[in-house]
């Protein structure tokens, strides 16, 4: 039993701590690969191609005085960014980063949590984020943050229901709802030589989920709730020094959460296809299962990156529109086609 | 229903271009060409930009063989705008007869629009091309003729650019 529990805490720590620096990193990422694509160089003063620009921004965001408006609800102001980053950091718990790893003698599954309803989980957790946006904005007494906290509700009761119905399809096909099972569904093959990832499975599903995931996370082409040019700063107007800090940690940390479900449900997750065949100690493969993870993950973040300095913002009418108008039918229609070929089948 | 320009659009679109993941696509296509080309900033310290002759710097006055060319007649005090220059003139055995025994210009007021330059009748006061003013008080802001003075030579590009364009 004492085993089990050192490896959890192994896991746990090694986790968090893993996922905060990369967070940090990637806003030292995001501002260098922004600033490319716009003919400029970025921060790259401070050390190395400045990557420790961002560590200095991080302990500057610490020293500043934190500012509180005069009729903010306090509690709920305290409380709101804590519920932004305990939630996008939680949900990277059900991801499986690898299939299993010999450790001090045991197999070790290389997930934190090892839930029978793992898409369940996901879908429950990220739900719950909107809570820290929407109280932020409501807390704060102003009436650009407000909106921005009530837009993203309403942003994400839309999209939550076509990111539902687009999971169902990849459910179907699996026939589960274990994260680890559905990444060892997609190690197979189609005809011999496809690897039977769920993005050539239910490309439609995919397309969606990647819409609505965008939705959910706030980035740009839905980025409403902190359109900066309509709402000042949206929901963390009133915010400053750590508590604004704990929001945009928890902005990177919804991204890589949401490029990990995405690598995950459609990607293959940690399978690389054609490894097996060259025979491999299976310590080496658990390596380089735990490697072709990172790097799909990191390619999917640098599409959400790309994606947010090529799409310009929805208005809000054609927000609402293509999430109830387009994407939930769309969605509707892929479950309705899996069920009649899975039935031919 | 005031939505004119919504009506014209949906006829110009064809199909892919309502499909919309097609055209996200073209975009994403240019933003990542962009990433690979040469990027336009200066690292500052490091690297100067260096202006062209029509760059309109700090005003100088020109000084040949050694004496200003300035014959302290007060036009280019009369026609500044924002105040910024003042001459007081002396007399001198020198052909030119006057000279400015006090030319200041309080760079605080210039306004670098060069019609100093445009009304000197003796070309006597030009704009150079150096843009770094730093100072530290009122007082320092004001430039005499210690440092406004320039030789012909290294004013060479701009008296040429306005030999040839005016």
């Amino acid at each position: 039993m004492g085993d089990v529990f050192l490896i959890s805490v192994i896991k746990f720590v090694t986790y968090v701590s893993v996922v905060l620096l990369s967070v940090i990193i990637l806003g030292w990422v995001e501002r260098r690969l922004s600033a490319f694509m716009q003919n400029r160089l970025g921060p790259n003063r401070v050390g190395p191609q400045g990557i420790l620009q961002i560590f200095i921004d991080v302990i500057k965001l610490l020293l500043k005085e934190d500012i509180v408006p005069k009729n903010a609800y306090k509690p709920i102001h305290d409380l709101a960014p804590v519920i932004s980053i305990a939630v996008a950091l939680s949900t990277f718990a059900v991801i499986p980063i690898g299939n299993t790893i010999e450790l001090f003698g045991s197999h070790v599954k290389l997930m934190i949590a090892d839930v029978n309803v793992g898409i369940l989980y996901i879908l429950s957790i990220t739900s719950l984020g909107v809570y820290g946006v929407t109280l932020a904005g409501w807390s704060s007494n102003n009436k650009y943050s407000l909106l921005g906290g009530l837009r993203s509700s309403a942003q994400m009761i839309s999209y939550e229901l076509s990111m539902g119905l687009s999971i169902i399809g990849v459910l179907m096909i699996s026939g589960t709802l274990r994260l680890d099972q559905i990444v060892l569904h997609q190690a197979q093959y189609l005809w011999g030589w496809l690897p039977a990832w769920n993005i050539f499975l239910q490309p439609v599903a995919c397309i969606t989920f990647v819409v609505a995931a965008f939705a959910e996370t706030n980035r740009l082409p839905f980025d409403l709730p902190e359109a900066e040019p309509e709402l000042v700063g949206g929901y963390h107007t009133e915010y400053a020094g750590l508590k604004w800090g704990l929001f945009m940690l928890a902005e990177y940390a919804n991204v890589i959460t949401a490029s990990a479900v995405i690598t995950t449900l459609f990607l293959g997750g940690w399978h690389l296809p054609y490894v097996e065949s060259f025979g491999l100690s299976p310590f080496t493969l658990s390596i380089l299962q735990v490697l072709t993870f990172c790097v799909k993950l990191l390619l999917v973040i640098l599409f959400f990156m790309v994606i947010r300095w090529t799409v310009p913002r929805f208005r809000y009418d054609q927000l609402m529109s293509i999430g109830w108008k387009v994407m939930l039918p769309l969605t509707i229609a892929n479950v309705l086609v899996t069920g009649l070929v899975l039935l031919l089948i | 229903m005031g939505f004119n320009g919504k009506m014209i659009r949906k006829k110009d679109l064809t199909i892919w271009q309502k499909a919309y993941i097609p055209e996200i696509f073209k975009g994403l296509r240019l933003t990542i060409s962009q990433i690979f080309k040469p990027k336009f900033t200066y690292q500052y310290p490091e690297e100067r930009f260096k202006p062209e002759p029509s760059f309109r710097g700090r005003p100088v006055l020109v000084q040949e063989n050694g004496v200003e060319r300035c014959v302290a007649c007060g036009l280019c005090s009369r026609v500044c705008p924002a105040l910024a220059i003042e001459v007081q003139a002396s007399e001198t055995e020198l052909e030119k007869e006057r000279y400015p025994i006090v030319f200041e210009i309080n760079m605080v007021r210039c306004i670098f629009c060069g019609f100093c330059e445009e009304v000197c009748p003796e070309e006597a006061i030009v704009m150079s091309s150096e843009y770094e003013l730093v100072f530290t008080s009122q007082e320092e802001a004001v430039f005499g003729k210690d440092k406004l003075l320039k030789s012909t030579e290294e004013l060479k590009d701009r008296l040429e650019f306005l030999r040839q364009h005016r």
